[in-house]
């Protein structure tokens, strides 16, 4: 099936709420080689003026990944996942993500293209905190080949 | 800050990739995608083999200019990249990237860009690898 090329401008609802744990904080730092004391001491996060621990940029893909399941699972949307290359990605930040934070997540697609043989999805996840405060906006375009 | 020159290298950073460093990233960031996991699968879809997660790639390039920016990502407005090329990990040597972070613009009244080349096996793997932070 191919990709609905209708699909540009359809959101998805919100993510339930993801509760940001410390120790995932730890977790993911370490897994991409994050050296700050900000992402690991709680005195240090505290000291330079955050709550707690300060998540690495890209900690956000764990949160925006849950959208992807979204438009993924949508049978309208024609995109089966193993046919799926992640072609660009984008984080646009008003503040970093906090140990502490809960954080809701809404996907929009915004461009759907026919490149050559493939169609390119523009998907953009607007991630808000407990207060609905703008936290990050992720944005991926997704390369699905012309024979999925 | 006020100091910069357009070009300037402002960080540099070797990373040495294993297989482990998949598996970690994998759980810390729940994509358990098999291609980052298993050669034969990797090659079921035309990869030589297991590949780094594009997002690993993207979340270590952007570690030095943390660092740079004194520990503190809170100045970094923007960070965007186009996965350009796989970084293969072979399960013995492993694979070594390399990370160069300069000036790219400096006229941005929106903040300071730099451009982040990243490089494994002597290739460029992320395209338009930018960061954009405020002034």
């Amino acid at each position: 099936m191919p990709v609905n090329l209708d699909l540009a401008g359809r959101t998805y609802p919100p993510t339930e709420p993801y509760l940001v744990g410390r120790e995932k904080v730890r977790e993911f730092a370490d897994a991409v080689f994050a050296t700050s004391p900000l992402s690991f001491d709680v005195e240090a996060a505290r000291a330079a003026g955050y709550a707690d621990l300060v998540a690495p940029p890209t900690f956000a893909v764990v949160i925006q990944g849950r959208t992807w399941d979204h438009l993924i699972g949508d049978p309208e949307a024609g995109i089966e996942l193993s046919r799926v290359l992640h072609g660009e990605q984008r984080f646009s930040a008003t503040r970093p993500i906090v140990a502490g934070d809960e954080l809701t997540a809404a996907l929009t697609v915004t461009q759907v293209r026919a490149v050559g043989g493939n169609t390119m999805v523009t998907a953009e996840t607007v991630i808000t905190d407990a207060d609905g405060e703008h936290v990050v906006t992720a944005t991926s375009v997704l390369v699905a080949g012309a024979d999925a | 800050m006020t100091d910069l020159q357009l070009g300037q290298i402002v960080a540099e950073r070797d990373v040495h990739l294993t297989r482990d460093s998949l598996a970690r990233y994998a759980g810390a960031s729940g994509d358990f995608n098999p291609i980052h996991l298993r050669d034969d699968i990797a090659q079921s879809v035309g990869l030589p083999g297991v590949i780094a997660h594009g997002m690993l790639t993207m979340g270590l390039a952007i570690q030095p200019v943390i660092e740079w920016l004194g520990g503190d990502a809170r100045r970094i407005l923007d960070y965007g990249v186009r996965f350009t090329r796989p970084v293969v990990v072979d399960p013995v040597d492993g694979a070594d990237v390399h990370i160069e972070a300069k000036v790219g613009a400096l006229d941005d009244p929106a903040g300071i860009r730099i451009d982040l080349t990243v490089t494994a096996a002597g290739q460029t793997v992320l395209g338009k690898a930018q960061v954009r932070i405020a002034p």
